[in-house]
């Protein structure tokens, strides 16, 4: 009833749905970036939405499974393989005990959900399995050789469901920040009229856009409590979309946020992708 | 006080000053007016507000008071031996001892927390001089740290790179993300150290 991760690819990591209620303590949230895929991958093996999955990073990964078991892999676009053979993506899938799983190299999309009926099974730290890249709270990061343990399956998998692949919307909603006032005359038409393209620092701590530098007041604020989906503007003028793993406090101007449902789209867009910002309505 | 919106979820409260804040935050978290409650230098944060409309009538008809909190005390033991002792001691022209006997003569106050799981910012209400930080931030500060920036002390929580001016250290765990209570300095502590 475990995993023998064998090749973690370039970043691999557990995660459910976060540890809100500790940012006082500089705790962030962490958890699933692309919480839409996630959940669907949940459901397709019959977990529970609050279980632990792996979340990928473009490369992809592979391991074996000690124990009979259905799977689902959601979220980025790619090849499966399952004791060698292909096998269907965004469906349950079942595992035969000992089967090596390959989930490959993403080609749309940047992060795959891959879940496991009964859950990773990983000791939660502060009501969470996630990890949390930036504070090193929760489990590490996945490494060749590590085993995780896999819990009891409680659910039956979900009959065919025929979700969508990853989210192929280019464009982010987005409500006026507080600080929208550091933003210079014409600046928030520029920010909206603007194809941003995604940064290769993008990780999970923020979204990086990179344009032309949309112009500011100059100075430096106290740093401030921050939220996910907060776009922040440094002096250079290029926007940092904070994610899930994002710092708790931060000291640059939140001129916009993005809306909590666009927040899926920013986990799946890839390094040099085009997207825009436009205005969020109730 | 002002109430902006940090989308539709969130509420970042001004503040007149980080002691406000932390009042703020603790009435905020007695009240349970967010999954989130941060304080900060001058703002507190609610993420995730139950009930926006009521929490910014509450802010701006009943202002809370700016005193420090009265919860319990924790001694933490210093060995004063940092690198940067003769510096403050040289930048506020007396000498050593005399930094250990004013930092172990107030009571300092945990008002938010930054930069690290676990690390408060302690204030005091007392008289207290201000101290620029290192120019150059060192690469690798270690746990327990005893650091002196602007009017501020604190305790690095993990070894880190820092700039503030390293002035002793101690061997208390200030984060332990396995225990009930993962910080020892959560906003509103009160703080005493002893020379040891």
């Amino acid at each position: 009833m475990s995993l023998l991760v064998l090749d973690p690819g370039p970043l691999t990591t557990v995660q459910d749905r976060g540890r809100p209620g500790w940012a006082h303590l500089g705790v962030p949230v962490a958890g699933v970036l692309d919480t839409v895929s996630a959940a669907l991958a949940l459901r397709l093996v019959g977990a529970s939405p609050e279980e632990a999955l792996l979340e990928t990073t473009v490369g992809g990964m592979s391991a074996r499974v000690d124990g009979a078991r259905w799977m689902a892999v959601t979220g980025a676009d790619g090849p499966l393989t399952i004791a060698g053979r292909p096998a269907p993506r965004h469906t349950a899938v079942w595992v035969p005990d000992g089967a090596v799983v390959e989930v490959g190299a993403a080609a749309r999309g940047v992060r795959a959900y891959v879940a496991f009926a009964g859950g990773v099974a990983v000791e939660p730290v502060l009501g969470s399995r996630s990890t949390d890249t930036l504070a090193g709270v929760g489990p590490p990061v996945l490494r060749a050789g590590a085993v995780l343990p896999l819990g009891v399956p409680s659910g039956s998998p979900t009959g065919v469901e025929a979700p969508g692949p990853v989210a192929r919307r280019r464009s982010l909603r987005v409500w006026p920040g507080p600080r929208r006032d550091w933003l210079a005359p014409g600046a928030w038409e520029q920010l909206l009229a603007t194809s941003w393209s995604v940064g290769a620092a993008s990780n999970r701590v923020g979204l990086r856009l990179q344009g032309a530098g949309v112009p500011r007041r100059e100075g430096e604020i106290a740093s401030e409590g921050m939220v996910a989906g907060a776009v922040q503007l440094p002096p250079d003028g290029q926007p940092v979309v904070f994610l899930a793993d994002h710092p708790v406090t931060g000291g640059y101007p939140v001129v916009a946020v993005v809306d909590a449902g666009d927040l899926p789209v920013c986990a799946q867009l890839r390094p040099g992708e085009r997207v825009t910002l436009r205005p969020a309505r109730r | 006080m002002r109430c902006l919106s940090m989308g539709p979820k969130a509420l970042l409260v001004e503040t007149d000053g980080p002691w406000r804040s932390l009042a703020l935050a603790e009435l905020a978290r007695a009240e349970d007016w967010a999954v989130d409650v941060v304080p900060a230098a001058a703002t507190v944060l609610l993420d995730g507000v139950r009930d926006p409309e009521e929490v910014r009538r509450r802010v701006v008809s009943e202002p809370v008071a700016a005193t420090p909190p009265d919860g319990p005390t924790v001694r933490i033991p210093v060995t004063y031996d940092g690198p940067d002792l003769e510096e403050v001691a040289t930048r506020w022209q007396v000498d050593s001892e005399q930094v250990v006997a004013r930092h172990t003569s107030v009571t300092w106050v945990a008002l938010f927390t930054g930069f690290a799981p676990g690390f408060g910012y302690l204030a005091t209400k007392e008289t207290w001089p201000s101290v620029g930080r290192r120019s150059t931030p060192r690469p690798r500060v270690p746990a327990g740290a005893v650091g002196l920036a602007d009017r501020w002390s604190g305790i690095y929580p993990a070894e880190t790179p820092g700039g503030w001016q390293l002035i002793g250290r101690t061997e208390v765990v200030l984060w332990d993300a396995l225990r009930a209570d993962p910080a020892l300095l959560t906003p509103g502590t009160r703080v005493r150290f002893v020379a040891r």
